[in-house]
């Protein structure tokens, strides 16, 4: 039999700790992924805290801030850097390093039809590298003038310049060096996701027979691939400016009443690279939750995903135009005029392929038989906002609507809804639904529900209401509304996001139960639990090394054989040959 | 330790109630998987969440509508705001016809035990219309979209009223550009003393220069009578950096052509915004320090100010204060300039009151201001 048959004696560091199986490292991803979460959902619970009950004393925030809070009340520096941690964790270390090195890693070799990784050092190595980036940002977190404060997207001068506020301190510099390991890891798992998937396919699966997933995680590792060197190379040059006295993005500065000594550089040449790679990084976030999704619904729909090909398309071109719309967010710069206005074009085309999957998805569920697992739910809600995130944009990429909504709340409900809110569903769908795979057993049903329910309702609660804050002018990354007058009539409006705020991270307690308790005691899953065609469910419940105990099985039908007329069962997995007269879907 | 104790009885009744959960399924020999029953209660919450999510949209929108900013006071707000109601009304409408027709969809074909579901792969037609239809919308929606924007980029600026705002960490202040309406040469190193703004003139240069020679003879007078070895070269190495600035800021002044120097003289600095009505005005922005945004909200105009660059903007008021007083039944109404860029720990309360009145008011109150001129600093 094959070689994979008398391995090395493992141990528990080689099994546990430095493993090289793409299960393994998935699991590590996904259980740092969840803590990093739950870190930066508190940052979001007590931010909210201070915006609904402003200056108002309160032992939860001096319990958890103490100096920071002084008698209960966060200061405004503290405030930033809150924001600020909370936004990078969200979508790097959740979003980009939890979903994607989870789900690329788990489904990559498993649905192409390969035994591991192209790579499993490098694939150990790429996690090794993530779990340095967490370890020094949750550092950050612990220095003396604070962690990081201005903002995710870090623009110099403010980040730049220690005197300009204290998060610009250590802190800055723990968050560059933070952020240049995870680049580093996010480079080697991507290349490896990339040769993965173009040459260790198993016999059969040619491109147009992979599932979605696996077409979507391929194209965010390019993404990934071509657009973080440049976020590497904006922090590098930072991090000259920082401490070698450079001027890349610094230019005749006062601060503090002393002239620095910069003179000829240009911050917003900073930004151009920042959102280089910052918008792609949006699709990095969102497109593996579609991939995800587009299997579950698939699936539990027991029906073909609508237009196989469209979809792909639109994946495509999606990665195609996502990088030449980064200048939306520099419309108000003073960037050239003609210039924003190509940056409009390009930005609203993006509608008409993000169009085309919502229909696609839509015209799935059409005539199914649905079956309403959590996974689904949290599908059909990612569909939701999809929607209702998606529209908003049509409005912040239009740039004369863009001069007066941009960086107020109107964008914080956008993002949040669009790319927050669906990879997160896309995510815990994806837990729910691959959770046997993972460790051969189910998750709890009623209690998968509750959390569905709780979460979906407090998510609209929480991020709908911040479009009318952002219509009323109020600026995001502001400590309190109280010093305009114009804004006290937001309260009732802030108190209705916090009141939901705090119950939605209470109800992801429901969540992680679940999840530990059903990895211990969960019912034992029998080998293909939802009755899925793809590959991996072709592998034995006992996750072994190397996949599947004989030789790989080959492939002769695409992924989506659901409720086929003429077959016996509502599904044809993938290995399945094809019958005598029956005709392969192209 | 309360909250230990708190946490570890959450746990312990979430492990409870899954017991029960498993208990009573084995009970009535339901297994922990999808059902008839599953599914339609789910897919019946799913009807509900879909209606609710409607009913919720409206009721925000009851609520909520007239805390926004309604009335645009600007001559280039209304053609924002036709644009915004244009491309609103589109969002609503696609809104509140693919949430329902979702959750509709999800409801009305919930799984049953004996349905069977369509091998539906793909149908050309539908797809093409429903990529033709977004397409053609969307082109439209460009070609309006930058239309406006053509013509609030593009605006004749030539008799325009030029105005610089100035920002720094934590506050706001304007500079008008006197009867010769050209704002004079300015860099931060001349920042120093009553010249907030660092404007380069002749009598601003004289005062620096005077002030650093200033100091340099102190210091030089102190050299005499100190003898320690190691305080004379602390004291020489400042006399040289302030020579040095000194330097500097001559090489400022003998580049910067001589117009520039002479248009500063009747510049006027000030704290708060005064407007007249129906003037168009261009507004030049810099900042000494970090990014910041200067947000008109109401009169749709924002524009980032950024370290090293300056940055424009033109607009008309076309509503006094005290008129939109009245319109809003508020007394206490002001217009206000915010900070719009995180720019630190006090952004949050970077703000300039902005007034905008008639003709008349106006030149009264700048008739008024002639001891904030630069040449009287
Ligand atoms: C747990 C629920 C969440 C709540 C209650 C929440 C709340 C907020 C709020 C109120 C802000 C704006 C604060 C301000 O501008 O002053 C914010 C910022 C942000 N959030 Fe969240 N958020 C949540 C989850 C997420 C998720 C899932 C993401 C992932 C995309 C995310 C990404 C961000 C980012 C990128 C920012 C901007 C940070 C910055 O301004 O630098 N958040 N969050
Ligand atoms: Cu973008
Ligand atoms: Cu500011």
């Amino acid at each position: 039999m094959s070689e994979h048959e008398h391995h090395e004696k493992e141990n528990f560091f080689t099994k546990y700790v430095f493993s090289l199986d793409h299960k393994m490292i998935s699991k590590q991803f996904l259980i740092t992924g969840m803590i990093m979460g739950v870190i930066a959902m508190g940052m979001s619970a007590l931010f909210r805290i201070q915006l609904a009950n402003p200056g108002e004393s309160s032992s939860i925030l001096s319990t958890f801030l103490g100096r920071w809070a002084e008698g209960g009340v966060m200061s405004p520096d503290i405030y930033l850097s809150l924001v600020t941690i909370h936004g990078t964790i969200m979508v790097f270390f959740v979003l980009t390093g939890g979903l994607s090195g989870t789900f690329a890693n788990l489904l990559l070799p498993l649905q192409v039809g390969a035994r591991d990784m192209a790579s499993g050092f490098m694939n150990m190595l790429s996690y090794w590298f993530f779990f340095a980036s967490c370890v020094v940002m949750i550092i950050s977190l612990f220095v003396q003038s604070g962690p990081a404060g201005a903002g995710w997207t870090i623009y110099p001068p403010l980040s730049a310049v220690p005197q300009a506020m204290s998060g610009s301190g250590l802190g800055m510099t723990l968050w560059l060096v933070s952020m240049a390991l995870f680049i580093v890891s996010s480079l080697l798992g991507g290349l490896n996701y990339i040769v993965t998937v173009l040459n260790l396919r198993t016999e059969g699966m040619s491109m147009t027979r992979l599932p979605l997933t696996v077409w979507a995680l391929l194209v965010t590792a390019i993404l990934g691939v071509l657009s973080f060197p440049v976020l590497l190379s904006a922090a590098l040059l930072l991090i000259f400016d920082r401490s070698f006295g450079t001027s890349f993005f610094l230019s005749d500065i006062l601060v503090q009443g002393e002239v620095l000594s910069h003179a000829g550089g240009n911050p917003i040449l900073f930004q151009h690279l920042f959102w280089f790679l910052g918008h792609p990084e949006v699709y990095i976030v969102l497109l593996p939750a579609l991939g995800l999704t587009s299997e579950i619904i698939a699936t539990n729909s027991r029906k073909p995903i609508f237009g196989y090909r469209a979809m792909i398309g639109s994946i495509l071109a999606i990665a195609f135009l996502s990088f030449i719309v980064w200048g939306h967010h520099m419309f108000i710069t003073g960037m050239n005029p003609f210039l924003g206005s190509v940056f409009v074009f390009t930005t609203l085309l993006i509608a008409i392929p993000s169009a085309i999957k919502v229909f696609n998805y839509i015209a799935t569920l059409w005539r199914g038989n649905l079956q309403f697992t959590p996974a689904m739910l949290f599908s059909i809600a990612l569909v939701s906002t999809f929607i209702t995130g998606g529209l908003t944009g049509l409005i912040l990429g239009d740039s004369a609507l863009d001069i007066n909504v941009h960086d107020t709340y109107f964008v914080v409900a956008h993002f949040h809804i669009v790319m927050g809110l669906s990879a997160i569903f896309g995510m815990l769908a994806g837990v729910y639904h691959w959770f046997p795979k993972m460790y051969g057993r189910l998750m709890n049903l009623k209690l998968g529900y509750a959390h569905f329910w709780g979460t979906f309702i407090c998510a609209y609660g929480t991020f709908f209401p911040m479009h009318f804050l952002g219509m009323a002018g109020l600026p995001r990354r502001y400590y309190s509304n109280t010093a305009f007058p114009m804004f006290d009539n937001l309260l009732d409006i802030n108190e209705v996001v916090s009141f939901f705020a705090i119950a939605g991270a209470l109800f992801q307690v429901i969540f992680f139960f679940n999840f530990f308790y059903s990895i211990f005691r969960g019912p034992i899953s029998s080998q293909n639990p939802w009755k899925s065609t793809t590959l991996e469910w072709t592998t034995p419940v006992e996750r072994i090394h190397g996949n599947w105990p004989g030789d790989i099985p080959s492939v002769h039908r695409w992924a989506y054989d659901y409720s086929k007329p003429g077959m016996d069962e509502d599904f044809v997995p993938q290995i399945v040959p094809l019958k005598d007269g029956e005709e392969e879907h192209h | 330790m309360i909250k230990v104790l708190f946490v570890l009885v959450i746990v312990v009744f979430l492990a409870q109630i899954v017991r029960v959960f498993e208990i009573s399924s084995k009970i009535k020999n339901t297994k922990n998987e999808v059902s008839d029953s599953s599914n339609n209660i789910n897919g019946i919450f799913l009807l509900i969440s879909g209606i609710g999510l409607l009913v919720f949209f409206f009721w925000q929108r009851a609520e909520w509508m007239d805390q926004t900013l309604q009335i645009s006071a600007s001559e280039h707000g209304p053609i924002i705001d036709a644009l915004w109601d244009t491309t609103m009304g589109l969002i609503i409408v696609v809104f509140l016809l693919l949430t329902p027709l979702l959750f509709g969809v999800a409801f009305y074909f919930r799984g049953r035990e004996n349905r069977k579901a369509s091998y539906i792969t793909h149908n050309n037609k539908l797809e093409f219309f429903w990529t033709a239809i977004p397409a053609v919308i969307l082109l439209a929606l460009i070609s309006y979209g930058l239309n406006v924007w053509g013509k609030i980029v593009n605006q004749d600026t030539s008799d325009a009223m030029v105005i610089e705002v100035y920002a720094k960490q934590f506050g706001w202040t304007a500079r008008y550009s006197g009867l010769d309406n050209t704002l004079g040469a300015a860099n931060v190193r001349f920042v120093g003393g009553t010249n907030e703004l660092g404007v380069i003139t002749e009598n601003t240069k004289d005062k620096q220069i005077k002030d650093l020679e200033d100091k340099i003879n102190k210091l030089e007078n102190d050299l005499i009578t100190i003898s320690s070895a190691g305080k004379r070269k602390l004291i020489q190495q400042r006399i040289e950096k302030l020579q040095k600035k000194k330097n500097t800021l001559l090489t400022y002044f003998i580049t910067t052509p001589k117009e520039n120097l002479i248009a500063g003289e009747d510049d006027i600095v000030v704290k708060e915004l005064h407007l007249p009505v129906g003037k168009k005005v261009l507004f030049k922005f810099r900042s000494q320090d970090v990014i910041h945004s200067a947000y008109l909200p109401h009169f749709r105009v924002q524009m980032n100010c950024v370290p090293g660059t300056t940055t424009q903007f033109a607009f008309t008021p076309t509503i006094t204060t005290k008129d939109m007083k009245k319109e809003l039944d508020n007394d206490a109404f002001e217009y206000v300039l915010l900070c719009n860029k995180i720019c630190g720990n006090a952004h949050y309360n970077m703000q300039m009151k902005v007034v905008v009145e008639t003709e008349e008011e106006y030149s009264n109150w700048l008739s008024n201001q002639t001891d904030k001129k630069i040449i009287n600093l």
